[in-house]
């Protein structure tokens, strides 16, 4: 019951955020509000029981990518800019239709999706028995994320670790550095 | 930001429990919710605040980019070094079970190594990033 109200309360909340961010031009305003949406994405996690995807949408979601997002709108803004982002001249319903149908599509899709927690779901009959009666006996960590990222599924979470290396590695390639004119030819080598 | 007193105040406080808590995330991950990679993004969050409230040039004398690109390489290292590991003690690679005496405890050995390889990469990957953006906006 109390679930059922968090989960309205929090939806709700969502979607006014979703439709602030639609409607607002003020960037500012517009990346705040993602840190909103993405904080409450991330309550909605909690009450799903997904505490690990919880703490990463707070903490990437709400923190560090609105930090980032900041980061580049101070880099793009000039002051003698307008902070708000021009209406654009055209008619907005072809993308209206757009959305619309794929709404529709998305929300007729849903119905064939197995319910939240159901135990016949696909998703639940293929290996995910096998991690939860056998990760605690074969690895002895009794958090079974924790297990099947680590052990079961190690190369994927390796490939990960991988890929935020390398978004390292390009960030600071195209960004990186000290830019200096005065001794570009000396140094460009 | 450097005469917001309230700000400074605040983050003093919160800086160090943020810290904690990505240590507690770190290395509880096997037992409660979390792991490296939460551990690693919660650990650079406190940093960067310390880096937008005391400013960007006081937080790079706490950790120096140089060392960040040590640390960010280091983790990638320690994680393909512990599947190598498991090669040299007969095993397959990333294979854990061959990493103690018994298998169990390898296993174990072997989730909190890597996730402590994770957590650095990711830690030091967000602060190199944020770095790089901070970097940039700074008139020459």
């Amino acid at each position: 019951m109390i679930e059922t109200i968090v989960d309205i309360t929090n939806l709700t909340f969502l979607t006014i955020a979703a439709l602030a961010i639609a409607r607002l031009r003020n960037l500012f305003a517009v990346v705040m509000l993602f840190s909103v949406f993405s904080l409450i994405s991330a309550g909605l996690f909690v009450v799903m029981d997904a505490a690990d995807v919880a703490f990463t949408e707070a903490a990437v979601g709400a923190g560090i990518s609105t930090v980032l997002m900041l980061a580049t709108l101070a880099l793009t803004y000039s002051h003698k800019d307008k902070k708000d982002e021009h209406r654009s001249g055209h008619k907005p319903w072809l993308p209206l239709v757009v959305v619309f149908i794929t709404g529709v599509m998305l929300i007729y899709g849903t119905s064939d999706i197995p319910g939240f927690g159901d135990p016949d779901a696909p998703a639940q009959m293929h290996v995910a028995p096998y991690y939860l009666e056998k990760s605690l006996s074969e690895t002895g960590v009794p958090n079974v994320v924790t297990a099947v990222l680590a052990s079961y599924r190690s190369f994927d979470t390796l490939g990960e670790v991988t890929v935020i290396f390398t978004a390292a590695i390009a960030v600071l390639l195209l960004i990186g550095g000290r830019r200096s004119s005065t001794t570009k030819n000396s140094d460009g080598a | 930001m450097k005469h917001n007193l309230i700000l400074r105040v605040v983050s003093k406080f919160l800086i160090p429990l943020i810290f904690l808590f990505a240590l507690y995330v770190q290395f509880h991950g096997d037992f409660g919710p979390g792991g490296g990679f939460q551990a690693g993004v919660i650990f650079s969050a406190g940093l960067i605040l310390y880096a937008l409230v005391f400013g960007v040039e006081t937080a790079k004398k706490i950790i120096p980019p140089f060392v960040l690109r040590l640390l960010a390489s280091l983790g990638v290292l320690i994680y393909a070094g512990t599947g190598i590991a498991g090669l040299i003690l007969g095993g397959k690679y990333l294979e854990f079970g061959v990493l103690a005496s018994t298998r169990v405890a390898g296993q174990h050995l072997g989730i909190v190594v890597v996730e402590l390889g994770v957590g650095m990469t990711v830690m030091s990957v967000m602060l190199l990033i944020y770095f790089a953006f901070a970097e940039r906006g700074r008139p020459q």
